[in-house]
C-alpha cells in the first residue's frame, strides 16, 4: 500500500488551529465590529500562523499564541490602527485600583438587556474590550492574557477592572436611558 | 481583612485567579459574610451574562472552508494510484468534519449542563430561592401562566417521598422556562422544563447522568425539554424523572 508522506508539523498545525476557528473569528469580529474585516482578519491570522507554525514551541500555549497572532494583525490593519489610538487612562497600568463598586441589582434582574450588554461591550475601548473578552469568553487564565496581548500581569489585571466598570456604567447607563424613554 | 478588601478580591477569587491560601480565606469569609456572599452571586451571574451575550458571531461555514483548504499541505501521490489517493482523502475529510462537528456539539452540550448546574447551585443559595411558594401544584402551575410560553402537567406527589417547593421563571440560552424545586429528605433537586427549540437541536436525551458531581437526567415530552438536577441519590432523580414522564 501507498502511504503518502507524512509532513507532521503542518498536519498537527491544521489539528491544533482548526478548533480553535469559531472562538477566533468571534473574537475578530468584537475587534473589526465588522463581517468582511473579521473574515480577512481569520484568514491572514490562519495564513501567518501555518507560516510562523515552526516557530512555535511545542508545550506552550497554543491558544494564547494563536490570539496573539490575530491581535497583532488587527493591531497592525487600518481599522486597528485606529482603535489603538483611543488615549487610555492615566490609571491604566496601577494595579492598586479602589474596591469595586457593588453590582446594581437591575443588570442582572433585566435578562432582556443582552442587547444592551452586547452594546456596551461594543463601546468598551479595544484595549478593554480584548482583555475582557478573552477573560470572559475563553476563560483564559491572566498568565495567558498577557502571553496573549503582551502586557504584564499587573496590566491584565488593572485593564480587566477598569473594562469591568466601564461596562457596568455604560449598562446603567443605557438602562436607565431605557426605562427613561 | 477589612470588608472592603475581601470584596475588591471577589473578581479575581471568581476568575480563579487568587493564591490557594487567599481562595480558602475568601472561601471561609463568604461563608460567614451574606453581603459578600450576595455580591459574589451577583458577579458570577454578571460573568454569565457577559459571556453568554458575548458569544455573538458565528463564522460563514464557506470561510471555514476557504481557511482550511488554504492551512491543509498537499500531499505527493503516487500517479498511477490517484482514485486510491483521492478515495483516501475524502475519507479524511468526512472524519475531520465528523469530528469537528461531534467536538463542537459536546462542547454546547456540556455548556448547558453546565449552566444549569449553575441555576441549580444559584438559586438554592439565593435567600429566596422560589418565586412561588407552595408545595399545592394546583398553585405552583397556575403561577406560570402568562410568564412562560406555555403550560406542563405536574405529577401527584402524594405517596410519594418528594414534595414540590415551589417554583420560579428561569432562561436558558435566552429562552423563559419553568424552574420547579423538589425536596426529598434532605436534598433538593430541581426540575427545569423548556421548550424544546431552547436547546439546540441534537441534544440528547440522558438517563441517569453525572454533571460536574450532580446527578442528572433529561428527555423531551410533547415538545417540552426536561432536566432533573441534584445531588440526592440516582434513584431518587430517576424515581422524580419517571413520575414526571
Amino acid at each position: 500500500m501507498c502511504v503518502p508522506e507524512e509532513r507532521p508539523s503542518a498536519m498537527s498545525f491544521e489539528q491544533l488551529a482548526m478548533p480553535l476557528f469559531d472562538r477566533l473569528y468571534n473574537f475578530a469580529h468584537w475587534l473589526t465590529q465588522n463581517r468582511d474585516e473579521a473574515e480577512d482578519l481569520v484568514q491572514e491570522t490562519y495564513a501567518k500562523a501555518l507560516k510562523g507554525f515552526s516557530s512555535f514551541e511545542p508545550g506552550t500555549n497554543f491558544k494564547a499564541w494563536m490570539f496573539r497572532i490575530l491581535r497583532n494583525t488587527f493591531l497592525n490593519s487600518r481599522t486597528g490602527l485606529k482603535a489603538a489610538t483611543v488615549p487610555l487612562d492615566p490609571a491604566e497600568d496601577d494595579p492598586a485600583l479602589p474596591a469595586e463598586t457593588q453590582t446594581p441589582e437591575t443588570i442582572l434582574i433585566d435578562r432582556t438587556s443582552r442587547e444592551i450588554l452586547q452594546a456596551a461591550i461594543e463601546e468598551l475601548p479595544v484595549v478593554y474590550r480584548e482583555v475582557l473578552l478573552l477573560c470572559e469568553v475563553e476563560e483564559m487564565s491572566y498568565q495567558e492574557i498577557a502571553a496573549a496581548v503582551a502586557i504584564p500581569i499587573g496590566t491584565v489585571m488593572s485593564r480587566l477592572s477598569r473594562a469591568r466598570r466601564l461596562l457596568r456604567q455604560t449598562v446603567e447607563r443605557k438602562l436607565q436611558l431605557r426605562s427613561a424613554s | 481583612m477589612t470588608h472592603e478588601l475581601w470584596t475588591a478580591k471577589l473578581d479575581a477569587y471568581l476568575d480563579g485567579e487568587l493564591e490557594s491560601g487567599e481562595t480558602a480565606e475568601l472561601d471561609s469569609h463568604l461563608r460567614e459574610c451574606p453581603a459578600c456572599a450576595a455580591e459574589g452571586l451577583r458577579r458570577l451571574q454578571w460573568k454569565k451574562n457577559i459571556q453568554s451575550a458575548a458569544q455573538r458571531y458565528v463564522p460563514d461555514p464557506k470561510l471555514r472552508q476557504r481557511v482550511q483548504k488554504n492551512i491543509s499541505q498537499p500531499r505527493p501521490v503516487r500517479r498511477w494510484w490517484p482514485a486510491y489517493a483521492a478515495t483516501l482523502a475524502v475519507l479524511l475529510l468526512l472524519v475531520g468534519i465528523a469530528i469537528l462537528r461531534e467536538g463542537s456539539r459536546q462542547e454546547r452540550n456540556s455548556r448547558i449542563v453546565s449552566e444549569l448546574a449553575d441555576l441549580h447551585v444559584s438559586t438554592l443559595a439565593s435567600s429566596s430561592p422560589v418565586d412561588v411558594v407552595s408545595s399545592d401544584r394546583h398553585t405552583v402551575k397556575p403561577w406560570f401562566a402568562g410568564k412562560i410560553p406555555f403550560t406542563f402537567d405536574l405529577p401527584e406527589l402524594q405517596g410519594s417521598p418528594f414534595e414540590l417547593v415551589g417554583g420560579r421563571v428561569s432562561y436558558l440560552e435566552q429562552s423563559p422556562g419553568a424552574h420547579l424545586i423538589f425536596r426529598v429528605r434532605q436534598h433538593r433537586i430541581s426540575v427545569f422544563i423548556f421548550q424544546e427549540r431552547a436547546v439546540p437541536e441534537g441534544f440528547p436525551s440522558l438517563g441517569p447522568t453525572d454533571a460536574r458531581s450532580f446527578h442528572l437526567e433529561t428527555w423531551i415530552h410533547n415538545h417540552l425539554r426536561y432536566f432533573v438536577i441534584g445531588d440526592a441519590a440516582p434513584e431518587d432523580i430517576q424515581a422524580l424523572s419517571k413520575l414526571l414522564k
